[in-house]
């Protein structure tokens, strides 16, 4: 895969993320500006089960697989997000994200997503719905 | 093969040196040094060296008082730095850190090949590689990379392209009575905008990202930060740091016209100014390595590695020095790791030289054996002074694997490489920091390809080596000794 060149910026990518579909460019300039983006290897951990330390991790490119004791039980594509649920319920990750090919995310640390979501609550409010269309698929399943 | 004389590429060198391993060092410079033969622009690093500590120097404790200084087992290798310092600053100048760097070179006898420029690379059928340079070709198994960072990078806003970069920043009396614009509000514009205060009649600093000044608080930098940022807190006109993104610069008959969108502040707000300087950071000079499939971040300024440093995508190629920020680590606590400075990088640059000659060169690393009955304090001891645990917090890590014939030292590695690889039943022990900046030591066990995570008592003073700490450090390595 080509090394990203500097005429599609970090905050071009950002752009066309749903999760910050409502932030002005200022803004998205201020997000690229503020937090790191990471690229992992085909196979490298991103999240640990039963480790501590985890962030908000959003992903500009490439795929990766979230791994329950070894088996794979999802698959996540770009501008899908992960992470959040141990940082909001303060446990460690219940499962491994692993990239599946290379993967690139922009990474909101632990101790700043309470920040970074709370100054922008139009990203808040994207994530919740996110959430709740995840749980009504949940529900559903259940059902 | 190694490309660069910086402090990253001298390091490199020597550990191969050390390890026995056949190497060539090009660089494009004439002398050793890298980015400190011209930076920082104002002459005045801002890393610590502390010319005496309750240790000697030469020793390893010492390297934490030293964050400027190359290591080395060698005693007279150590401690270049504090030597050179005339103790004017408890941090070195631009020209004492470049002599220190020079005197490395000269006692530890490495060879570099000076004013050899990389022009391009070829990948061969054997996974080889060969470099094309000024002075011909050379073919090699593996390329370490140390480059630096300190290539000029200008962020992509229309306009900002007639502004000086901060490398070509004039000195400072130049300025006198003009009015300054600053594009950046990171540690490159800062240093300016505090060297610039007793000349400029006016300067402004603006980046879309507010300070954050419980950050700063902690930080090394914040001695260039203050300043600038006080006269701004109170008030004053004479500097202005502003939170916004730059949509356009315009050139005008007297100077510059530069128009910027508030971020905190959200509104449009222009600015009239005579000199107009960009410090928008640096890029490593990857050259043709991003065509050859060399992954990036940070908007191509940075590479992407692994855990040792190898670019994420192109194998065989690594990197040493400041680009080794390219590995972020676990980053657990959102703490980064100090690989942006040579107090970290130094580390990098062993801790990769041995995986390298391991990997391709068949130089295995010395494994001692730990007597079961010394594990607790060996453990104790390092998580109390090693200065690869102390500097490269919750990055590099301390390892004891159980082995056929008993518990043996594996060294230092990156924590990431313990908790994601397979091997041997094992211990590891970190230096961690938590969000609120308590720092405390950190327990790794590993069986049976299972980790587990164990968090010792912080103590006000870091005394790891109080009976509080044997017993739970007992506790935890004590199932790993009962199988031997």
């Amino acid at each position: 895969m080509e090394g990203r060149t500097t005429t599609t910026s970090l905050v071009d990518t950002l752009a066309q993320t749903a999760l910050f579909a409502d932030l002005s460019r200022p803004e998205l300039e201020a997000v690229a500006h503020e937090f790191d983006e990471e690229a992992f290897a085909p196979g490298q951990r991103v999240l640990r089960q039963g480790l501590s330390g985890s962030g908000l991790y959003v992903i500009l490119d490439g795929a990766a697989v979230v791994l329950r004791d070894g088996e794979e039980i999802a698959r996540l594509g770009r501008g899908d997000f992960f992470g959040e649920i141990s940082v909001f319920t303060d446990y460690a990750p219940t499962a491994d994200i692993s990239a599946a090919s290379l993967l690139r995310c922009l990474v909101v640390p632990r101790p700043e997503v309470e920040r970074f979501l709370l100054e922008r609550p139009r990203v808040m409010l994207r994530m919740l719905k996110i959430e709740a269309n995840r749980l009504r698929g949940m529900l559903e399943g259940l059902a | 093969m190694v490309v660069g004389s910086g402090p990253g590429g001298l390091q490199a060198s020597y550990e191969l040196q050390r390890r026995g391993v056949d190497h060539a060092v090009l660089s494009a410079d004439d002398g050793p040094g890298g980015m400190f033969r011209r930076l920082p622009i104002f002459e005045r690093l801002i890393s610590w060296t502390k010319p005496d500590a309750p240790y000697p120097r030469g020793s390893r404790e010492y390297e934490l008082f030293d964050h400027n200084s190359l290591v080395a087992e060698e005693e007279r290798f150590q401690a270049c730095a504090p030597e050179e310092m005339d103790r004017s600053y408890d941090v070195p100048s631009r020209a004492e850190m470049e002599a220190a760097l020079a005197v490395f070179v000269e006692r530890a006898g490495l060879r570099v090949r000076y004013g050899c420029t990389w022009q391009a690379t070829r990948l061969e059928d054997d996974g080889g590689f060969t470099l094309e340079t000024s002075d011909g070709e050379y073919r090699c198994r593996a390329v370490v990379f140390a480059i630096g960072v300190t290539t000029p990078w200008t962020a992509p806003i229309a306009g900002l392209e007639h502004s000086t970069h901060y490398v070509d920043v004039l000195p400072a009396h130049e300025y006198r009575g003009r009015s300054v614009f600053i594009v950046g509000k990171r540690n490159s514009a800062f240093e300016i905008a505090n060297s610039l205060l007793p000349w400029a009649s006016r300067m402004v600093l603006a980046s879309p990202r507010p300070i954050r000044t419980d950050v700063l608080g902690h930080s090394p930098l914040r001695t260039r930060y203050l300043q600038p940022l006080d006269e701004h807190v109170r008030g004053g006109f004479g500097t202005s740091i502003v939170d916004a993104s730059i949509e356009r610069v315009q050139r005008t008959p007297d100077g510059f016209r530069v128009e910027t969108r508030g971020t905190s502040w959200p509104a449009p707000l222009t600015f009239e100014c005579d000199e107009l300087i960009a410090a928008t950071g640096f890029r490593t000079p990857l050259q043709d390595l991003p065509k050859l499939g060399l992954a990036t971040v940070a908007d191509g300024r940075i590479p992407a590695l692994t855990a040792f440093w190898e670019s994420v995508s192109l194998p065989g190629v690594y990197f040493a020095g400041n680009a080794t920020q390219g590995s972020a680590g676990l980053r657990k606590q959102g703490l980064a790791s100090s690989s942006t400075a040579v107090n970290g990088f130094r580390y990098n640059a062993r801790v990769l030289i041995r995986h390298l000659a391991e990997k391709h060169f068949g130089v295995d690393p010395p494994r001692p054996i730990v007597e079961p009955e010394r594990l607790v304090a060996f453990l104790q001891q390092e998580l109390a002074h090693a200065p690869e645990l102390w500097i490269q917090k919750g990055y590099l890590c301390r390892i004891v694997n159980r082995a056929e014939d008993g518990m043996r030292d594996d060294g230092i590695l990156p924590l990431q490489i313990f908790v994601d690889e397979a091997g041997p039943d094992a211990v590891a022990i970190a230096v961690e920091m938590a969000a609120d900046g308590t720092i405390y030591p950190a327990v790794y066990i590993r069986r049976r390809n299972h980790v587990t995570e164990h968090q010792l008592d912080a103590h006000p003073l870091h005394d790891y080596e109080s009976e509080g700490h044997r017993d739970a450090l007992s506790q935890l390595v004590g199932p790993l000794l009962r199988s031997t």
